[in-house]
């Protein structure tokens, strides 16, 4: 039994984390985060270079790892810095390409990990919260190819990406898993119009509207209306990615909250001398490491069989949602008046782990799955 | 036992209604239920509406131009208020400094001040914190030093809540090292354009310039403008501060903002149906109501006691705990109930007069926004771990 990571993701956690400190720093991502622009693509050709969109692939499709620990060790470093730029769209698009596309759309892939494409990876609609299948929009055959019309909300890189993964009803309704469609749309495609936003916490996304808008059947990713096990397998990455995430962005914030109350003197003495704030403080580290199993769990079930693999992940998230409260809010409490401030790093994490509570479902929907998953036949 | 209103309370209910039904203006209303950014004029126009009508002033004595409502009646209006949308009433004149006068005031500051805080010639701001003296307020350190007829004032404060429409600031000065800290304290009325002040902004976490830090460079403070005696400050800022915990609770805030999360469950759909149909969220909806109902119970029963005319004592930290932390639950079920549609932010979108077509729902706009900015209602006018040191001593005799 060995529970550390691989020379080689240790060395990668570092490489990352060195990057971050010198690149990467507060005042450095305020810059990106207050710009027009979605992320800072000089960023993200570094990080390119570096190899971390490599690390979200196997070698066989031009990466050099793909493994769960790869995803949980590069996300986990990512939340550490609070980086804003399109990882999880990424991931999410690029793995959909790996699992399903045919020769040409997994030609892409080169350019994704080199960091000169960029993808999205739209899945979710206004009407259907975290519902993987709520899928209202229509892809109907035409001709040679498929019209699609519909609505996807809070498109993750939605505004910049030059690919964008879009998952369409090609027959059924509401939320059947049956009759769901990948397909591969160029964002310059007419009748599709992208309205980019920043969320809260700072990172690009956009509302896309498909308005008749016509790709060639080439377009398809995978099988026709046998969609459904490919999302499921792809949000899983993306639920693995988040919660490792939110574990990397609760350590940083623990870090920042114990050193202010080592430093921060009222009544004569550090705040932490006092018993009441002691037990919050240890509280959370409780938690947080209870998060950090949780997602060692999950990142070493992505091999298992889809009943553990997914009780894994919906444990995860599960907890990513719980911990992740408990930890943004006490940090913030803990600070006073300080920790509610823009100029202050701390809140900004505080931002970021709520809001991973609202990708790819919450706390309360991993919970109802984990439960329904659990009755399932084994 | 007798849990009902009294049938003049009824007959003032209804009075209070009319009248918010009669001059609250709508626009002000919409902005408020919406989530709007107000405007230093949209409180200006409330508070001079409240005034001509005599209730602006609703812990003051009739003879001072104040209602001299009971304890009930302030409850019933705060109540009212909320449930209709009125902007709140900016506190630090009228319920912060007005009371600290009535009290301590010499005859002249009364007859000065008062007045200007009802007809809006003054917008106070609190000088209380200060970057070394949070929860440890007794440690502050901006001082005040005796020269002729006059104190010079240097030093900093902070979380001077909206300070930047300030014209003055009534602070805790330093005019004695001798004793124990809290015996060298005075409470000091200054102008805020005298020479050697500068206000700058501090943006929260959301973005908003809410809350300010305020500079005194030699500036100088006519001895007329002190509070009572000397070094007795600390006596006042506690006066004041168990007025800043009257309706601490905060029931019409959450009274209305359980209504607004339960319109927008119903509206919201998990799985093709009504989010308040599933039964994880509508358990969660249950049981910040019922905390909530049982809070105004107990509410009303500090109420009744200090209706009897005990003073608020520390049964006000009670209820700021609580009261906080459901209107801190509701704020975190309302972001939950959104789903994804609580992360997009567009910050103009919360400007009145914003024209654009929503992101979403048009009520998801300001939801993750208060969400994080109702973090300060646990933190701020003594947080909740300063309460709960008060409930040990006070009550507990810990």
């Amino acid at each position: 039994m060995d529970f550390t990571h691989t020379e080689d993701r240790r060395m990668l956690a570092d490489t990352i984390a060195r990057f971050v400190r010198e690149n990467y720093a507060f005042e450095a991502r305020a810059e990106i985060v207050q710009s027009d622009a979605p992320f800072s693509r000089d960023r993200w050709s570094d990080f390119a270079e570096l190899g971390l969109i490599g690390a979200q692939f196997e070698e066989q499709d031009g990466g050099f790892g793909g493994a769960g620990f790869d995803i949980a060790v590069v996300f986990e470093e990512l939340g550490k810095g609070l980086v804003v730029e399109p990882f999880l769209a990424t991931l999410l698009a690029g793995r959909t390409l790996v699992a399903a596309g045919n020769a040409e759309q997994k030609a892409l892939l080169e350019a994704v990990i080199s960091g000169e494409t960029l993808l999205a990876f739209a899945h979710a609609e206004p009407q259907g919260r975290y519902g993987l299948s709520d899928i209202a929009l229509r892809a109907e055959v035409d001709g040679g190819g498929y019209v699609l019309t519909g609505d996807k909300s809070v498109v993750f890189n939605g505004g910049a990406a030059d690919q964008i993964v879009v998952l369409g009803r090609t027959s059924g309704n509401g939320a059947d898993t049956d009759g769901l469609s990948l397909f591969l749309v160029d964002a310059q495609t007419a009748g599709l119009t992208r309205r980019a936003y920043k969320t809260i916490d700072g990172v690009g996304a956009a509302e896309c509207r498909f308005d008749a808008v016509k790709v060639p059947s080439s377009a398809l990713i995978g099988p026709k209306d046998k969609a459904y096990p490919i999302v499921e397998e792809i949000a899983g990455l993306g639920l693995l990615a988040l919660s490792s995430e939110a574990l990397g962005a609760m350590e940083t914030a623990k870090t920042i909250t114990l050193d202010y109350l080592q430093t921060r003197k009222q009544f004569g003495r550090p705040i932490g001398a006092f018993q009441a704030l002691q037990h919050r403080m240890a509280e959370m580290l409780i938690e947080i490491e209870q998060m950090r199993s949780a997602v060692i769990n999950a990142a070493s079930a992505l091999t298992s069989d889809r009943r553990s693999r997914e009780m894994a992940l919906s444990a995860a998230k599960y907890l990513t949602g719980k911990v992740g409260r408990l930890v943004a809010e006490d940090c913030i409490q803990l600070h006073g008046g300080i920790g509610m401030t823009w100029e202050y790093s701390l809140p900004h994490y505080s931002k970021r782990i709520v809001m991973i509570d609202h990708i790819l479902g919450d706390e309360d929907h991993h919970l109802a799955r984990y439960i329904a998953l659990s009755k399932e036949a084994a | 036992m007798d849990m009902s209103f009294s049938s003049d309370e009824r007959v003032f209910q209804d009075e209070v209604r009319t009248f918010l039904r009669e001059k609250l203006p709508a626009r002000l209303s919409a902005a408020v239920k919406a989530g709007k950014r107000l405007k230093k004029a949209d409180y200006e126009e409330w508070h001079s509406l409240l005034n001509e009508r005599g209730w602006l002033a609703v812990t003051w004595p009739e003879e001072y131009g104040g209602t001299g409502w009971s304890a009930v009646q302030r409850h019933i209006f705060e109540e009212e208020c909320c449930a209709a949308g009125a902007p709140r009433t900016v506190p630090f004149g009228v319920n912060m400094l007005g009371p600290v006068l009535l009290k301590f005031g010499s005859e002249e500051q009364k007859a000065h001040y008062l007045p200007r805080i009802l007809d809006g010639t003054d917008w106070w701001c609190q000088g209380y914190s200060e970057p070394g003296a949070g929860s440890d307020l007794a440690s502050l350190k901006t001082r005040a030093v005796r020269d002729g007829d006059h104190y010079v004032v240097d030093g900093q404060k902070t979380w001077t809540t909206l300070g930047q429409h300030a014209n003055w600031i009534f602070c805790l000065v330093r005019t004695s090292t001798n004793g124990k800290p809290q015996e060298g304290i005075s409470f000091l009325l200054i102008d805020m354009a005298t020479p050697g002040i500068e206000v700058r902004p501090i943006l929260t976490l959301d973005g908003e310039h809410e809350v300010n830090e305020v500079f005194f460079d030699s500036v100088r403070v006519p001895v007329g403008n002190l509070v009572g005696e000397e070094n007795k400050g600390w006596t006042y800022a506690k006066y004041l501060l168990t007025h800043e915990r009257t309706n601490i609770a905060g029931v019409g805030f959450s009274n209305t903002a359980l209504a607004h999360l339960k319109t927008i469950a119903r509206d919201q759909r998990n799985q093709g149906r009504p989010l308040d149909d599933d039964p994880y969220f509508a358990a969660r909806m249950a049981r910040v109501e019922i905390e909530l109902e049982a809070m105004k119970t107990t509410n009303l029963r500090v109420l009744a006691a200090a209706a009897r005319g005990d003073a608020p004592g520390p049964e006000s930290s009670m209820l700021k705990i609580k009261g906080t932390i459901i209107r801190q639950e509701i704020n975190d079920l309302t972001r939950r109930a959104l789903g994804p549609r609580a992360m997009p932010f567009v910050s103009e979108a919360l400007d009145q007069g914003y024209n654009e077509e929503p992101i979403g729902p048009e009520y998801a706009a300001p939801i993750a926004r208060e969400y994080f900015n109702n973090r300060k209602l646990s933190i701020f006018g003594g947080s909740n771990e300063i309460q709960k040191n008060i409930i040990s001593k006070a009550i507990l005799g810990l």
